[in-house]
């Protein structure tokens, strides 16, 4: 089935409000959406939610073989795949141009930039070593994939534990989670891809395009990063002329987007392993909002009926109690294991603000240059209208 | 006769429910009444069943359906959709109406079309028509002009404006006759309204940001009590006024 067209009408609206520097959904030109990550259960399962996009993530280990070139490493394979269910444009088995490009940028991502000790996978050299699965599925597709799958990549790879392997000479025992515990991989840093849309020659760009966006762009520039302002991998598509001053720009938003990121990872990873090990409640389950119609409940009185004459007086006394003391309150625990930003916090998108702010927009400019001499870019600051022309 | 229904009137029913007709017996057959089942009811022999879960409604004399909330669109004759024109082929349109498959649509079936003057039409505009044959065994077919060959409001949109989609329990909310939601949003901005039946709506304001409230304003009242979208639409008022 085909994906509903954009029609003309869509185009030139989006094209309109991206020159007014807004957003169909309220963000600033270098927000991001809401990034939801959950685990599930097992070692090794993530979900990332990024506004509407949702991908999922499983890592899983085999013993194999090693390559002869390499013989005393581990090994990394990444798929993706692209469910119909997350879009109807998307055929199950089916190689895409999208989905090619999601596979090879991934894997570029994680395998290239050698994000984890390899060579602590090997066993046996020459003969075992771990194969490490990583195996993405998008569940929903609202643009901005990339962004989405790194994310879900290197999280659930953070998040995966292998079972422990002891040798004694030529023999090994790979032993299971209930005898040793299993250990994580070594992760050294922890590549972020962030995507810059551009529009009208590259005059515009936009950070996390939505679906709508990602159809009306000119240009993409999909950023990898670490938080130690290491660049993984840079690609740029859709055959737009760039400039130097544009690109370091870009890397310069990602760093700080990154950081976030990384921040936020790391935030849900410790969340999950203090619930894990509190013996608390966590995964995917637990995560999700409770929609109870009844939030107190009432144990049932057995009713006696005898001497009720006496009683009767007692009663009516009793009975400026209001109910709702005596009912037993069964409060909504927030889940442990989840780790999330942005949750419930109302849009900032200035209903009233910007049309404030066009009155006042001379007095706020002058306040602005005097604010940058900080010379810190803050980028995800939504108070602030950034400039963004970028030639 | 309707007792069974009448009950039932404004509760939740689910797909699997039977309403049994007490029929009137043979001899007494000129007081037999009609029923109409609406969408969500299907005949059964001498029982209705329900196929869909929602709200049973009632209109006098004996008209019942049942109101649900659903995305998939489904194409019902004389339904007035939006359509996305996908492809031009020879005397026909190719619209995208967000059902399962293609509507057609004749270069004819516009008002003051000839084979001489043909409207003028391109690939990605916007339509306004209504549905002139839709059933499951059919290409769906729309046409922009009434029984009298006049528009009548239907027909190719205009400049500007700004096209998305609700869920089609909100576009049926807003076309009932003295829709609340509609009139607390005009007053909120004068604005240009056009709503098809498929659940895609088209609004055009004085400026974008207008048009851009509007649009997130309705896509939020989907799931707000009345009270809820009241005090959202006066803080709106409040802030931009």
């Amino acid at each position: 089935m085909k994906d509903t067209p954009l029609s003309n009408c869509e185009r030139q609206f989006l094209l309109k409000t991206i020159e007014e520097r807004k957003r169909l959904d309220g963000r600033e030109t270098y927000d991001y959406r809401n990034i939801k990550i959950t685990f599930g259960v097992d070692y090794g399962f993530c979900m990332v939610d990024l506004g509407k996009t949702k991908v999922m993530s499983q890592v899983s280990c085999e013993l194999a073989t090693p390559k002869e070139t390499r013989p005393s490493e581990g090994m990394l394979f990444t798929t993706v795949e692209l469910s119909p269910m997350a879009s109807p444009a998307f055929e199950a088995n089916k190689q895409s141009e999208l989905l090619v490009k999601l596979n090879r940028q991934l894997e570029r991502c994680l395998r290239t930039s050698k994000c984890f000790d390899m060579e602590s996978l090997c066993i046996v050299s020459g003969e075992k070593v771990w194969r490490i699965n990583v195996d993405v599925h998008v569940l929903n597709h609202d643009g901005n994939l990339m962004d989405a799958v790194s994310i879900v990549a290197i999280t659930s790879l953070s998040h995966f534990r292998r079972p422990e392997v002891s040798i004694q000479g030529q023999e090994f025992t790979v032993h299971t989670a209930e005898e040793r515990d299993p250990i994580p991989l070594s992760i050294y840093h922890m590549p972020i891809s962030v995507s810059f849309a551009f529009f009208q020659q590259g005059s515009y760009l936009l950070v996390d395009p939505n679906d709508s966006e990602e159809k009306v762009m000119e240009g993409l520039l999909v950023i990898a990063m670490n938080k130690h302002r290491e660049i993984c991998f840079i690609q740029s598509s859709g055959g737009i002329m760039l400039l130097k001053k544009q690109v370091t720009r870009c890397s310069d938003i990602a760093s700080v987007k990154v950081l976030e990121i990384t921040e936020l990872i790391q935030k849900a990873l410790e969340k999950d392993r203090k619930a894990r090990k509190d013996d608390d409640k966590f995964s995917f389950a637990e995560s999700l909002p409770k929609e109870q119609i009844t939030a107190q409940k009432l144990k049932e009185a057995p009713l006696e009926k005898m001497d009720i004459q006496e009683t009767a007086s007692e009663i009516i006394n009793k009975a400026n109690i209001s109910p709702s003391t005596q009912g037993e309150h069964s409060p909504v625990l927030h889940a442990g294991g989840v780790g999330q930003v942005g949750e419930g916090i109302t849009s900032s998108w200035g209903l009233e603000e910007d049309i404030e702010e066009e009155g006042e927009m001379e007095e706020k400019t002058t306040v602005k240059k005097t604010k940058r001499k900080g010379d810190v870019i803050v980028i995800s600051d939504s108070e602030e209208e950034d400039i963004v022309v970028l030639n | 006769m309707f007792a069974s229904f009448k009950d039932k009137i404004g509760e939740a029913v689910l797909p699997g429910d039977v309403f049994t007709l007490e029929l009137p017996s043979p001899e007494n057959k000129a007081k037999a009444e009609k029923l109409i089942c609406g969408p969500g009811l299907r005949r059964d022999g001498d029982n209705v069943s329900v196929c869909k879960c929602g709200v049973l409604r009632h209109k006098p004399p004996n008209v019942f359906w049942i109101d649900s909330q659903q995305k998939r669109y489904v194409p019902v004759k004389g339904e007035a959709v939006i359509g996305i024109v996908t492809a031009k082929s020879g005397d026909i349109f190719k619209v995208d109406v967000g059902g399962s498959e293609l509507a057609s649509l004749s270069y004819l079936a516009f008002e003051g079309a000839t084979k001489r003057n043909r409207p003028n039409v391109q690939v990605g505009d916007l339509v306004f028509g209504q549905f002139l044959i839709a059933n499951k065994d059919m290409e769906p077919e729309l046409v922009c002009i009434d029984s009298c060959g006049r528009a009548n409001g239907m027909g190719v949109f205009g400049e500007g404006g700004l096209l998305f989609r609700v869920s089609l329990g909100l576009v049926r909310r807003l076309l009932v006759p003295q829709s609340e939601l509609l009139a607390e949003l005009s007053a909120l901005f004068p604005c240009e309204l056009v709503v098809g039946l498929n659940g895609r709506v088209w609004v055009k304001a004085a400026s974008t940001q207008h048009t851009l409230i509007l649009a997130n304003l309705l896509q939020s009242a989907e799931n707000m009590t009345a009270k809820q979208r009241q005090q959202l639409f006066r803080k709106v008022a409040d802030g931009a006024l």
